[in-house]
């Protein structure tokens, strides 16, 4: 017996709407992610860099651990695990939000964070030294100098490697899917177990997920040539 | 009291000893020329003075005060020092404005408006106040060397750092920021400049020092150092770049 195809049946109606609930949790999921992961990122690189001995070590076994274990690991370590880690009011609040959604974000947040740390300090590195000795011989501070001088002119040259980064936690974010979080992934499988049409289901997906990568990436890209080119150099 | 007193300075890269028992005073309101072969310590010894190199024997006082006693923040030290870099070491990111205030309003904590003003005022004085809004990409050498010299400036320092600050330029913009330094000079800021431009030693230095091998080899008034060099070393090097 022949397939029909039957697009209808996913774009819209009940299944239809599935899938917009799930693209706004894997949206969700992803920009909160994103942030959080920048901001972990850049400072777990800025640790590294001070002279601090313990900051330093904590930092390199930071991203040694998290970009070296698998993620789905990590998302099942976060959900089983964290339980047993972690403070009992920070379990307490996590308990009344959604558990499912904050234990895929921070699994996300701390492994993309691992990797976004070794593209930022690639970045400092890149930048002359004699930037930080300009701006520390003004009796600016460590981290005045790194917030101030280095930093900025360091994302400007990683905004290519952080592209990809936020492309991964995009991607990356369907695993989440198996700790029950009701993202895009879980939404299209759970149309394929009510509909057989597995198919159709998982090509919007696919289609929903390319478009929002291209979506992300051209606009960092028009933010790179648009704003950062008004500044010559 | 001297401005600047270094004592039996020494300090080592690995096992090359760069500075050797330096020892010299700088008084306040002093132009003092160190000049020098390359690779004399010229420049680690100015750099020592605002702990951008350590230095492992020795003491560098500043109106009496250790620069390296145990109460003393490197970074309030900082803001009493400025010092010009060969390279300018300006910041691209920023406009010639902000790179002007940025250490006034983060370290100091001058209100943006009075920061702002006083980076204007500056810029007047070294001639380029009409490029403030402009990048550093923009500027010719010339001109970046003097917002470099306003960015030093701006934190009101007692003293003044210039580390070959002609030596990266097209020769037409030396005199630019000579000039720019022979002002400085004649208001009365203490300075310490590494440098080879002998035109300005002979005008405005009060004192002109000649290292060579991490050693004060030779010291003298500069008209006294120029027409008669007491050393064999130094009357070498003046036969060369005179």
């Amino acid at each position: 017996m022949a397939y029909t195809f039957d697009w209808k049946l996913v774009l819209g109606g009940e299944y239809g709407g599935w899938i917009v609930q799930g693209l706004a949790t894997t949206l969700k999921i992803s920009a909160l992610a994103i942030f959080c992961s920048l901001a972990l990122g850049t400072l777990i690189a800025v640790l590294r860099l001070t002279r601090m001995r313990p900051l330093v070590w904590f930092s390199v076994a930071f991203t040694e651990f998290f970009r070296n274990t698998p993620l789905l690991v990590q998302i099942f370590f976060w959900y089983f695990g964290s339980y047993s880690v972690l403070p009992e009011v920070v379990n307490k609040w996590l308990y009344r939000q959604d558990f499912e959604f904050a234990a895929g974000v921070i699994a996300l947040t701390v492994y993309t964070a691992a990797f976004i740390a070794e593209d930022i300090r690639s970045g400092i590195f890149a930048i002359p030294k004699t930037q930080i000795e300009a701006s520390r011989a003004t009796g600016l501070s460590f981290l005045q100098s790194m917030r101030f001088v280095i930093l900025p002119q360091a994302f400007r040259i990683i905004i290519p490697p952080l592209i990809s980064q936020f492309l991964n936690v995009v991607k990356n974010s369907s695993l989440v899917m198996t700790i029950g979080v009701m993202d895009l992934t879980y939404m299209t499988r759970q149309i394929e177990s009510y509909t057989f049409h597995g198919f159709e289901a998982f090509t919007v997906a696919t289609l929903i997920y390319l478009a929002i990568s291209l979506v992300v990436s051209f606009t960092v890209n028009i933010y790179n040539k648009r704003v950062l080119k008004l500044i010559p150099y | 009291m001297g401005m600047i007193e270094i004592i039996s300075l020494s300090k080592w890269f690995g096992d090359f000893q760069v500075l050797k028992d330096i020892t010299d005073t700088v008084e306040r309101g002093e132009v003092l020329v160190i000049c020098g072969p390359s690779g004399s310590g010229k420049s680690t010894l100015i750099r020592c003075i605002n702990r951008l190199e350590e230095y492992q024997q020795g003491k560098i006082l500043i109106e009496g005060l250790d620069i390296h006693g145990r109460d003393v923040d490197v970074n309030e030290l900082r803001t009493h020092i400025g010092i010009v870099f060969q390279q300018f070491n300006l910041y691209p990111h920023l406009t010639v404005l902000k790179n002007i205030t940025l250490a006034p309003v983060k370290v100091k904590g001058v209100p943006k408006a009075g920061a702002e003003r006083l980076a204007l005022e500056l810029l007047e004085r070294v001639g380029i106040h009409d490029q403030a809004r402009k990048y550093p990409a923009e500027l010719s050498g010339g001109q970046q060397q003097r917002v470099a010299i306003a960015r030093a400036l701006a934190m009101k320092p007692k003293v003044m750092l210039f580390d070959e600050p002609t030596s990266a330029l097209d020769p037409e913009m030396i005199n630019e920021v000579l000039n720019v330094m022979k002002d400085l000079a004649r208001d009365g800021m203490t300075m310490l400049c590494v440098t080879h431009e002998m035109g300005f030693a002979r005008e405005v230095a009060d004192r002109v020092i000649f290292m060579d091998g991490g050693i004060i080899l030779e010291e003298a008034p500069p008209e006294e150092f120029f027409s008669k060099p007491k050393h064999e070393r130094a009357q070498a090097f003046l036969r060369e770049i005179l």
